[in-house]
């Protein structure tokens, strides 16, 4: 992974920068000690470390503008953090950048239920919020398996997403107004309480722009009910085939669970010697499959349900009858991850969407890169909106096996694009699959979003490095080659 | 001035178009139908692109929930097709035909997502942006590229389908639409309540989104708007009415209006006709219409002179900025979005936007939807942005059209 050459002139000036930035953000705001600057060196992709040249931990949205205007007029490249929990090394530090750290703006601001939304600070945790307004029963939609720990500041960043998102939306479903800072120190409002903003959907395009926009300092979120029951079925296939068609028939049924999630027999073994969830061993492929909303609507629709399955040929089905046996499902799904740690010394977590009609096939290429690469795989996928989570298990002490699987995972990436779906569902493009975005865009498609980088950030001073595979220079993109008269087109029929 | 038509049937052709206009520096009207052109602001261009000759569904799985249709494609061709599956395009596209005195049906996909058009289901199911999944088209420059993708979760990159929607065909000409279709509903229910005043009503609407029953409908018209329904059970209701909608499976519709009823009390329900008929007016702002002779009593308001404003508020603030509407000017109204959306038809002054934008301050955002063309030249037809999101709005337009040929001023001048 090649980051942009470090600017020697800049690290040169390091001393300067601190000083600048501690007459904005005072005592212990400003971190330039390199034990301190350690904690900062890699996110959730920690495959990739690199320390920053300074850290600056602001409070206040006006800190915040003097950083960025500051920075931009000493040309230094800034990194904003949330929590770090990103898994594509969207805050990957930068060794001639200062790393903007988020976690200061931790307060809720406003919770107004006649509404419906919570105003926030941007480093309150994704399940703060749903904590903050539990006590009425209403909750924050989106839920990132990292909810506990990850920023709404960062789920905006990524567009993150979750198991409830095929019925619920990602992020940008459930934002409704943001404060911004753009890199020349502009603050901006874009929305509030009411629906859409007017003029340009601004805040469609800062949502998911992985921090290369702006900096977000204030957030509004609408805020749920919460389903009045949930119930989950777990439904067991002799083939991953049969899975796959199961979901196309629940969701040609007319029914959106609230959480529809597959596994396949490695990660069903994995999470079931973790904590013995009661999985069935014997299957090719699990399905937990959801629903929540009034009993009476939850009761209809698992009879159904389980309906399908039957019709579908699956060999193993139970209905949750708990609370306790209903979260029971879960535990074995949620605990996945860790799961396969146990079985593995390492693995390398894969994230891209493909239609759902070509799960068997994509399944069973992923085999024999497998058998190819000589690692194991194990998958867990979000089944209702084909996001798949393939796991690939490797031991980064033996000389090789870390490019194999990066090499693997690569693959599996591009098979997803070839099938018709997309590099990232939900962790990011980032540095981890930013060199892969030409195998999903090609350059026209890249120009013209680096295009919309320029109207943000003319100097490409936020996030350089991450998304896009080639840093251009505005000027250089802003060049229109047609000339008068070179070109017209007799043929177009005109009335 | 003598206006040429070019009208290409591939993208190839449109981008070829656009290339053509960018070298003549001829700005482009961008139209599909044309059914919308009573929206936004006048634009006098030389030359119109016609996409209607970019028409058809070019993929359509309903399993995938997912639909992609070439931009010209007409709804009238699209919501069937969806119907047959018992899908729909969630967002609840309007049909402004009856308030522009139209005949209903013209519209197409790429206009519906280009004006961002929603209706009563935005507050649970989202906007036209949040079911524009992938774009194809032409930007200013001539280059002919793809943003988004084609499958219901997709973070790579930025979002670019976000931007098309409701940028009014200001930033880039759209080719090919992919969006996303959800089940429609087996069943729909409507809960009447009778002569509730504004806030009352809206306080009513706030309980009912704040339930846990899933309410897809949150209305209020009050009394001289509810005796323009067709739907007997409104007009007849005597007074104001306030709708809460119910819709999904039928044994979950049957529990969940029991349920409301209980709780917020009910002077009737509607049946399932009767609910698609009601939900159709306040979507389509049909009460705000001229009175086409076919379409029978009661129908519309009879006085298109009035100009119709959009006004989008936090739920809340409903009543009291309706308040100060009437109080400033001769003006109808009616909620929809739990008392977050106003619609109010205003006898034409020369400062009701200055009256609406004043009754509102920072709590929303009014558009002009209805006004004859030499109003619109001169009113700001779209809400004022604040500088910073102006000068951003007008960097972006610049990196999609830098020549300013799409739909030149169609939102803002300059833009």
């Amino acid at each position: 992974m090649r980051m942009p050459a470090p600017d020697d002139g800049v690290i040169a000036r390091r001393r300067e920068i601190i000083a600048a930035l501690r007459a904005i953000v005072p005592g212990e705001g400003v971190i330039a000690d390199e034990s301190e600057l350690r904690a900062y060196e890699c996110d959730g992709l920690t495959a990739y470390r690199q320390l920053p040249m300074v850290v600056v931990l602001p409070s206040t949205t006006e800190q915040v503008s003097w950083v960025l205007r500051t920075c931009k007029e000493m040309g230094v490249k800034v990194v904003p953090r949330g929590a770090g929990t990103s898994l594509s090394g969207g805050a990957l530090p930068l060794a001639d950048g200062v790393l903007l750290g988020m976690g200061k703006f931790n307060r809720i601001l406003d919770i107004d239920f006649a509404n419906r939304c919570v105003v926030t600070q941007p480093g309150v945790t994704n399940l703060g919020i749903s904590n903050a307004v539990a006590h009425e029963a209403f909750y924050y939609a989106p839920d990132p398996s990292s909810q506990i720990a990850c920023t709404i500041g960062g789920n905006i960043a990524e567009n993150s997403g979750g198991v409830h998102c095929l019925k619920y939306g990602l992020t940008t479903n459930n934002v409704l107004g943001l404060e911004m800072v753009l890199m020349d120190g502009t603050i901006l409002r874009l929305g509030g309480k009411h629906l859409d903003a007017g003029g340009y959907d601004l805040m469609g395009i800062v949502t998911g722009s992985e921090g290369l926009l702006g900096v977000v300092t204030e957030v509004t979120v609408r805020i749920l009910k919460k389903p009045a029951t949930a119930r989950a079925v777990l439904i067991g296939f002799p083939t991953s085939e049969q899975g796959g068609d199961c979901v196309a028939a629940i969701i040609a049924a007319g029914i959106i669970p609230g959480g529809m999630e597959m596994m396949d027999r490695p990660a069903i073994h994995a999470a079931e010697d973790f904590v013995h969830a009661g999985y069935p061993l014997d299957v090719e492929a699990l399905l937990i499959v959801e629903l929540d909303g009034p009993a009476a609507e939850v009761d209809h629709l698992i009879d159904q349900v389980a309906e399908i399955a039957r019709s579908k040929g699956c060999c193993y089905s139970r209905v949750s009858t708990s609370e306790e046996e209903r979260l029971s499902f879960w535990a074995g799904r949620k605990a996945a991850f860790p799961a396969v740690g146990r079985i593995s010394p390492d693995y390398y977590c894969m994230d891209g969407t493909i239609p759902r009609k070509a799960l068997p096939l994509v399944l069973h290429r992923m085999q024999e890169m497998s058998d190819r690469y000589a690692l194991r795989v194990a998958n867990v996928f979000h089944a209702g909106d084909g996001n798949l989570h393939p796991l690939i298990l490797y031991d980064a002490n033996k000389p090789g096996e870390l490019e194999r699987a990066e090499a693997f995972g690569n693959d599996i990436l591009r098979l997803c694009v070839e099938v018709g779906g997309v590099l990232t569902g939900e962790h990011g493009v980032g540095v981890e699959k930013r060199d892969l975005m030409t195998d999903q865009f090609d350059e026209v498609d890249l120009d013209q979003q680096q295009r919309i980088k320029c109207a943000f950030d003319p100097d490409g001073l936020l996030n350089p490095g991450k998304v896009f595979p080639k840093l251009h220079r505005c000027a250089e993109l802003g060049r229109v080659h047609i000339h008068k008269g070179e070109l017209r087109f007799p043929d177009i029929p005109r009335f | 001035m003598t206006v040429t038509t070019v009208k290409p049937d591939s993208a190839v052709q449109a981008a070829d178009a656009v290339r053509w206009a960018l070298s003549e520096g001829t700005p482009l009207d961008v139209a599909g139908s044309g059914s919308k052109r009573g929206l936004g602001r006048p634009i006098q261009t030389a030359c119109t692109l016609d996409l209607s000759g970019l028409s058809g569904v070019v993929a359509y799985e309903a399993e995938e929930l997912v639909l992609t249709a070439r931009a010209g494609t007409p709804m009238a061709e699209i919501l069937p097709m969806l119907a047959e599956r018992r899908q729909q395009l969630a967002f609840e596209p309007q049909d402004l035909g009856a308030l522009f005195g139209q005949p209903e049906g013209q519209g197409t996909l790429g206009g519906v997502i280009s004006c961002g058009l929603a209706g009563p289901r935005r507050i649970s199911a989202g906007s036209a942006r949040d079911h524009t999944l992938g774009i194809e088209g032409v930007n200013g420059r001539g280059d002919l590229y793809k943003g988004g993708g084609k499958v219901v979760k997709n973070v790579t990159g930025y979002d670019v389908p976000k931007l098309m929607a409701g940028s009014f065909g200001t930033l880039t000409v759209l080719t090919e639409l992919t969006v996303k279709v959800l089940p429609a509903p087996e069943d729909v229910r409507t809960l009447l309540l009778a002569g509730r005043e504004d806030a009352g009503a809206v306080a009513v609407l706030t309980a009912a989104l704040q339930s846990p029953y899933d309410v897809s409908g949150a209305a209020h018209l009050p009394a001289a708007v509810a005796a323009r329904s067709h739907v007997r059970a409104v007009a007849a209701a005597g007074g104001a009415v306030t709708l809460v909608r119910v819709e999904g499976f039928g044994p979950s519709v049957t529990a969940r209006v029991a349920a409301l009823t209980e709780e917020l009390g009910a002077d009737a329900v509607l049946d399932r006709d009767e609910s698609r008929a009601v939900w159709k007016e306040v979507r389509d702002v049909a009460y705000f219409g001229p009175s086409p002779a076919s379409a029978g009593e009661g129908r519309g308001g009879g006085d298109d002179s009035r100009h119709v404003w959009k006004i989008s508020v936090q739920p809340s603030e409903g009543p009291r900025v309706a308040e100060s509407i009437r109080w400033a000017l001769d003006a109808e109204l009616y909620f929809d979005w739990g008392g977050g959306l106003i619609w109010a038809a205003v006898a034409p002054t020369a400062d009701s936007a200055t009256a609406i934008r004043g009754a509102l301050g920072t709590a929303g955002h009014a558009t002009l939807v209805r006004a004859p063309e030499d109003v619109r030249i001169t009113a700001e037809v779209f809400h004022p942005l604040p500088e910073p999101v102006m000068a951003l709005s007008r960097r972006v337009k610049e990196s999609f059209d830098p020549c300013g040929i799409l739909n030149p001023g169609r939102m803002y001048a300059g833009v």
